[in-house]
């Protein structure tokens, strides 16, 4: 960590100087004798003008008071929002026996016909504003590196080279019977694909609730992080020629779905689901139920049932499937923990403020500023 | 130093090292001797010096490997090796441009230095000399000289190589010289040719010369040569003459006043004393280093114990097949083939590379930078800067700035330090009659007019004798007043309006009232030295008569003269000593012409030993120094420095325990103490000292009496719990030591007895207990004797020493931290010394704000750096458990290599070269201040734990906060939801504001660059971030950050969740902030409620001198 620098020499160069063996810190490199006079700045006299906080009890305490009164009131805000929200969750891995889809439990991917199981459940209240449809996975490593590092973005991104060369990274998702998969990689492989469908029980009818499908992913990564392969045709099963599908997905990606803005790898299920979560327990958005009449809450009370199209193994993982409804507010899904922190945070800060404040007032003296005097 | 890498290699190269022992003989002009003579060429490095390291061929791979021989830069070269070859999960880019970066830059400016050292090589090596070849002159390069050509060197050149005089244009073969390049004694030298070659001053006359000189191998000691020189003649016996220092010219010196000379070259390059003599220095290191060494240990073992329980806990989880290998995420063939045991070892490299950055290179760099440039604020200091000599101060290595904080024992010399070194004529006596000037302003006898006010009066004749022996008795030689650069070099000259009298590096104005109009032919000259501590000269008058005058200390002329003579001087000596003058005894005596002989011959002989001179001449001068008459004495009065008792208290009161070590005698260097306020009034003195131990046989034993004593009176009788209160005098204060050499070395070495042995550790506990320790008496070695036994106690206190001579250096290098006095005697202190100042007080400034300053800067920036990567790295550990211990990275690997390249190095680095936590003013018109940072105070294991803490609590709240945060279905307000990148830029982004704004809380000196790199590097932060996420970028695998940053701010929890965290991790130390101003408020109102002050208190080292109590 040595720094002997020369620079010292030239302060030190004496009349003589160039004679001697110069550098390495004996004698002067010589040069012209400088006037060594220190210049007079502020900057090199470390006199620069600075402003000097003096924190004293008088400027403390009351950032405790104030900051506990903001604290307070933003953590009730969040709290009561998130209290509003609406939230339901159904487990529908079927791991007891009891339940409807405890048939389905072992199914594998390529099962035909798919098995299906209803489960039916009840809202005691009303959903008022636009519900958001989740699905959520638990135990599933999203996040391992293996998994994380498996996609080729310039091939999701369009790239046709990448298309039909996909990384190394992709491995051991990156060809199938010596093509190219489209698109390659373990996420893009283990891709969710239950199929969930909303039905309120009216009266015993089952009226199917829409659910929308777009609108569900990133706005860039919709329109710019994704990308079909571009071509003369407009036509992705062309546009997707020479590759194959992904081992586990039971139809190619240009399959995805009938809409051609939601087709290949601009499927916004897919998007969705290649933005990997962050830990294991994780949900994704799957559908929106859009309130549609001013009068009507968007979903009422009552009896609901959920159909599935099991497809997606988990209990081999001895992970769990699950089909969140839940309203949004401004910030947000239902999370109490903000609220609570607020309010804790800022409770705790209000409370020293006060402890802290008495013992001022107890021993202090207004005028004093609080440094002791050695 | 760098040059001392080449010299030694080269050195063995070129002298081999068994050639080293013996002699070597020189060819004058390469004419062979005889025919008949077998002669041995012997092999001599050529003429070429090579201070550079490097060629343009090998500097890439020599320069690699000394970078990558420091044990940080090998540690990230293995690293980003392992990044390289085994699969980890962050890119060996990661590590591999902070590494490159710094190699790269320290590469470049070692190339810059070496080229610098290049060009200068090259001028000196390709300078133009004059080679006497075949009686013709021939111009040729430096470099090509070799041993035995005859140079001809002119006027104001320097000589290109160590030469042996042989002509000179004067006729006398006498020549001037000047080594203030050597040694900085700017004085004018003379130097002497060999008798029988003086005549042969043209070329013609000394290509005719045939001799071949004999001297020892190149030595790096400029005052010592021995050699002879043996001169053939046509049809006579060979002469042999001796050679000493006197007739060599050393390389670098310059000819001054003499036309032109001749000389034979004995040493060349790199065998030349002044190449030997710059073989750099041993390095010194600061104890903040070593601090940073230890945590540095400490880190490595977090690192090690995190990668250890990662890879062990992976096992475990993955034991279990669906967590190893879930259907959605297959190994690859290769992973799969991979043995376990590999597995395991490459699985155990990737954490350590993922976790790696906890020991940043930055740091390295960081330092590097703050040292490097925070120790220019030392020499633009305008307040050290001396009108006088016109400098300022100097630093000559910036590796112990903070070291200049923590110092304990300050080690200083007296004369020329402490005082001015600059004597005063105050009164003589001659014949115990006292003369004393009335006139205090004036210069001594130099008012010639001026009445000296005289108590009786001598005769004349002893009167005359007395000034004829200060006028003759020295070395100098005079500028005549009207002939600017002559020179009066020769002492027989008549004596005339001045004698400047020089003795070993001090001089007395002397005004001779008389005009003498005689003329002395000086025989001999019996040199100073200090051993000796006399000179005297044997002259010859007019008359014929044989006169030998002795000056020197009047320990050293007393037992030589008369006794009955001692009396009378005795006592004016004393009194003058008693007052804090330097005094000196003046003696003569006469000779006869046979003990004139004698002595000559004595002499001459000793002259010319080639073995064992110098203890020669010493038996001579002692033999030819006895029986003189005494006949008067001189007192001088060396005056303090400015302000150095100012000092000196000052020093005191910073809890510095202050030494003087001095080579005067007792009374004068105690009376200088008191002066100056080393020792009050109020100070009991134990005294070890040849008066109070005694010269008898039985002095060990009093010795051991003394020890005992003065132990048990400091040690034994002091009630322990004084220990509590670290460094602080008042109790000790009335106690202050004296001792002097001879006492010294009678302790440090005692004799066989060896009950003895433990003088040194009685002596010591003595010494560490006394306020003010004076040690005089002292050979340049015991004063580095004595900094070595401080500086090995128990605990290692910091030292430091101050001098100004050359008899200094030792100490100064000894000390931790030299400093070197710019003063009168030369620059060799200040050459060795690792900062040097112009005078004394300067000290104060240098230690009390400089130091303080650096040390609380270079602290703080080590513990924040620990700290900042801490809580870096800590999610990221975390993340490994809700990963799988996968090794993924929490954050991108942008951020990764940016946090401490970009993202939060600048605010520290400003932090740490301009921050003032107290004014300087304060800290310097406040010394106590100076105890706050004592023993390393802010670096102890209880501010690193502090700190650890801290760093470990906002990893926490950082991964938690986040990680509650995202039990959230979605953040947004559309419902959609966030990926694990966005959860990593959401941590880092509290983790760059919060490390950020924890160096604002603690800075206490805003000034617009603060402001600027705080609020900048925040600013940089953001747009770069939303750069990077703006772009696909074309050569990049993945596009993992597109628009995660511009998402995540759209979100309004994220806002409210970043802004909670930042203020929950900053909320301990807010708190400790608050907890401290209250209590001191409180303590203060329990204490003395009128005491208070506003002043402003320094809050970071409150937190440190506090926490103690908090914690």
């Amino acid at each position: 960590m040595a720094v002997n620098y020369s620079a010292k020499e030239e302060a030190d160069g004496h009349p003589s100087g160039g004679v001697g063996v110069p550098g390495g810190g004996a004698v002067g490199g010589g040069g012209a004798v400088k006037t060594r006079k220190p210049d007079n700045t502020a900057f090199k006299q470390q006199r620069l003008p600075a402003w000097q906080p003096i924190l004293t009890a008088g400027t403390v305490l009351p950032a405790f008071f104030i900051i506990g009164l903001i604290f307070i009131p933003i953590g009730i805000g969040i709290f009561v929002t998130s209290n509003n929200i609406r939230e339901y969750e159904i487990d529908y891995t079927g791991t007891e026996p009891s339940s409807p889809c405890n048939k389905c439990l072992n199914v594998s991917w390529d099962s035909t016909p798919p098995c299906t199981c209803t489960i039916d459940f009840t809202l005691e209240h009303s959903f008022e504003s636009n519900v958001f449809m989740y699905y959520g996975l638990s135990n599933f490593y999203q996040n391992h590196r293996r998994y994380v590092k498996s996609r080729d973005d310039s091939q999701l991104n369009g790239d046709n080279s990448s298309l039909l060369n996909p990384s190394k990274e992709c491995e051991p998702y990156r060809t199938n019977e010596d093509k190219p998969i489209a698109p390659c990689g373990a996420i893009a492989n283990s891709m969710f694909n239950d199929t969930l469908e909303l039905y309120r029980i009216d009266n015993d009818t089952r009226i199917p609730i829409t659910l929308i499908k777009k609108g569900i992913a990133w706005w860039t990564d919709k329109n710019v992080k994704f990308r079909n392969p571009s071509g003369d045709t407009n036509n992705l099963t062309a546009l997707f020629q020479g590759t194959t599908k992904p081992v586990n997905w039971p139809k190619p990606v240009y399959m995805l779905d009938s809409e051609p803005d939601n087709n290949g790898f601009i499927n916004e299920d897919f998007i969705v689901w290649m933005r990997t979560a962050a830990l294991p327990t994780f949900r994704k958005l799957y559908r929106l139920i859009e309130r549609t009449n001013n009068l009507q809450p968007t979903l009422q009370a009552g009896k609901y049932s959920l159909d599935i199209t099991y497809n997606y193994p988990v209990h081999s993982f001895d992970g769990r499937k699950r089909m969140i409804l839940s309203t949004i507010s401004w910030m947000g899904g239902k999370n109490p923990f903000l609220g609570i922190a607020y309010i804790t945070v800022g409770s705790i800060c209000f409370f020293l403020g006060v402890v802290l404040l008495i013992i001022h007032h107890k021993y202090g003296n207004r005028n004093t500023s609080a440094d002791i005097p050695n | 130093n760098a040059s001392s890498f080449f010299f030694n290699p080269l050195l063995r190269l070129c002298a081999g090292e068994e050639k080293r022992v013996g002699t070597r003989t020189v060819v004058v002009g390469h004419r062979p001797v005889s025919e008949t003579d077998a002669y041995v060429a012997q092999k001599f490095c050529d003429n070429r010096i090579v201070s550079s390291k490097y060629t343009i061929w090998n500097f890439l791979p020599k320069n690699l490997f000394e970078q990558f021989r420091r044990i940080a830069n090998f540690y990230f070269l293995i690293i980003f090796l392992v990044q390289v070859i085994v699969d980890t999960p962050t890119s060996p880019v990661t590590s591999g441009l902070p590494l490159f970066f710094v190699i790269t830059v320290t590469a470049i400016k070692q190339g810059y230095e070496d080229w610098l050292r290049h060009r200068a090589d090259n001028e000196v090596n390709k300078s133009n000399v004059f080679i006497v070849e075949n009686a013709k002159q021939v111009q040729k390069e430096s470099e090509k000289i070799k041993v035995g050509d005859i140079v001809e060197v002119k006027a104001d050149e320097t000589f290109p190589c160590d030469l042996i005089f042989l002509a000179s244009s004067s006729v006398d073969g006498t020549c001037y010289v000047t080594t203030a390049s050597l040694d900085g004694e700017s004085n004018f030298k003379t130097h002497y040719a060999v008798r029988d070659t003086t005549v042969l001053c043209t070329d013609e006359a000394i290509d005719s010369l045939t001799a071949t000189i004999e001297c020892e191998q190149p030595q790096p000691d400029l005052y010592k040569f021995v050699g002879r020189i043996i001169i053939y003649r046509s049809n006579q016996e060979p002469v042999a003459r001796s050679l000493g220092p006197e007739n060599l010219l050393l390389k670098g010196a310059t000819l001054k006043n003499t036309k032109k000379i001749y000389g034979v070259a004995v040493y060349t390059g790199m065998e030349t004393k002044m190449a030997l003599n710059y073989q750099g220095k041993s390095q010194k290191r600061s104890a903040v280093e070593k601090s940073i060494n230890a945590f540095l240990i400490v880190y490595l073992c977090i690192l090690l114990s995190k990668a250890t329980v990662c890879t062990t806990l992976k096992y475990v989880w993955q034991s279990n097949p669906f967590n190893d290998e879930p259907w959605y995420n297959e190994k690859t063939k290769k992973e799969r083939e991979t043995f376990k045991v590999l597995r395991m070892f490459t699985d155990f490299l990737s954490f350590m590379v993922l976790f790696n950055f906890i020991i940043p290179v930055s740091m390295y760099v960081t330092v590097e930078m703050q040292k490097f440039l925070g120790s220019f604020f030392i020499s633009w200091d305008k307040e050290m800067y001396d009108e006088e000599i016109k400098e300022g101060a100097l630093v000559n290595t910036s590796d112990l700035n903070e070291e200049l904080g923590q110092v304990e024992y300050v080690f200083t010399d007296k004369t020329g330090t402490l005082t001015e070194n600059s004597m005063e004529f105050i009164e003589c006596c001659i014949d115990g009659h006292k003369y004393k000037d009335c006139m205090p302003e004036a210069d001594g006898f130099s008012q010639t007019d001026g009445p000296l006010k005289y108590y009786g009066k001598a005769e004349k004749c002893r009167e005359e004798l007395f000034l004829r022996a200060l006028c003759l008795c020295h070395t100098v030689q005079i500028k005549e007043g009207d002939q600017v650069d002559g020179l009066i070099g020769h002492p027989e000259h008549k004596c005339c309006v001045f004698g400047w009298w020089c003795c070993g590096g001090f001089f007395v104005w002397l005004l001779n009232p008389f005009l003498f109009s005689e003329r002395y032919q000086l025989l001999h000259v019996l040199n100073f030295d200090p051993v000796r501590r006399r000179m005297s000269v044997i002259v010859r008058t007019t008359a014929g008569k044989l006169l030998l005058f002795c000056k020197g200390a009047d320990s050293s002329i007393f037992p030589r003269v008369q006794q009955e003579e001692i009396q009378q001087t005795k006592v004016h000596v004393d009194r003058n000593a008693m007052d804090g003058y330097r005094t000196l005894c003046v003696a003569f005596k006469e000779l006869t012409q046979k003990e004139y002989d004698k002595i000559d011959r004595q002499l001459n002989e000793a002259k010319m030993a080639l073995q064992d001179r110098e203890e020669k001449m010493a038996k001579v001068f002692e033999d030819t120094e006895a029986d003189m008459h005494l006949i008067g004495a001189t007192a001088v009065e060396d005056r303090l420095q400015e302000q150095s008792a100012e000092t000196i208290e000052a020093l005191h009161a910073a809890g510095m325990k202050v030494w003087v070590l001095t080579g005067d005698k007792m009374e004068t260097a105690k009376s200088t103490c008191y002066a100056c306020r080393l020792f009050q009034t109020s100070t009991e003195l134990l005294e070890l000292t040849a008066r109070t131990v005694g010269e008898s046989e039985r002095k060990e034993d009093r010795l051991h009496e003394l020890l005992m004593e003065y132990h048990k009176k400091l040690i034994q009788d002091f009630p322990k719990n004084r220990g509590g209160l670290k460094r602080s005098w008042t109790l000790s204060q009335e106690y202050g030591l004296i001792i002097d050499g001879s006492t010294l070395s009678l302790i440090l070495n005692p004799s066989q007895d060896s009950s003895s042995s433990n003088y040194k550790n009685i002596f010591l506990q003595i010494c560490l207990k006394c306020a003010a320790v004076l040690c005089c008496r002292m050979a340049p070695l015991q004063k580095a004797q004595i900094v070595r036994m401080v500086k090995n106690t128990k605990g290692s206190p910091i030292t430091l020493s101050v001098g100004d001579g050359a008899n200094d250096v030792s100490m100064i290098l000894e000390a931790h931290v030299g400093i070197g006095i710019k003063g009168k005697e030369g620059r060799q202190a200040s050459r060795n010394s690792d900062y040097a100042v112009p005078k004394f007080k300067h000290l104060r400034k240098l230690l009390l704000a400089h130091g303080h300053l650096y040390y609380v800067r270079i602290a703080h920036l080590v513990q924040y750096f620990f700290y900042k990567n801490l809580c870096f790295i800590l999610p990221q550990f975390l993340y490994q458990f809700f990963c799988g211990f996968s090794q993924q990275p929490l954050y991108d690997a942008a951020y990764l290599t940016m946090y401490n390249i970009c993202f939060t190095s600048l605010p520290i680095l400003a932090y740490s070269l301009l921050e003032q936590h107290i004014s300087i003013d304060t800290l310097t018109s406040d010394p106590q201040l100076y105890m706050k940072v004592s023993d390393n105070a802010m670096l102890q294991w209880k501010p690193f734990l502090y700190w650890t803490f801290l760093g470990a609590f906002e990893g926490l709240v950082f991964f938690f906060g986040v990680y509650f945060l995202f039990q959230n279905s979605s953040l947004e307000d559309n419902g959609k939801v966030f990926g694990n990148w966005t959860f990593g830029t959401i941590v880092f982004t509290v983790l760059v504001f919060t490390v950020t704004l924890k160096l604002a809380l603690d800075t206490r000196f805003w000034t617009w660059m603060n402001h600027f790199v705080i609020w900048g590097s925040l600013a940089f932060y953001v747009f770069f971030s939303f750069f990077w996420g703006g772009v696909i970028w074309p050569f990049l695998k993945q596009q993992r950050m597109y628009f995660v940053f511009a998402h995540m701010l759209t979100s309004v929890s994220t806002w409210l969740a970043i802004i909670l965290l930042i203020f929950i991790s900053l909320f301990p130390e807010i708190l400790l902030i608050s907890v401290v101003l209250v209590r001191n408020l409180s303590h203060r109102k329990a204490r003395d409620p009128l005491s208070a002050r506003p002043s402003v208190r320094p809050l970071l080292l409150r937190t440190f001198s506090d926490e103690s109590n908090v914690f």
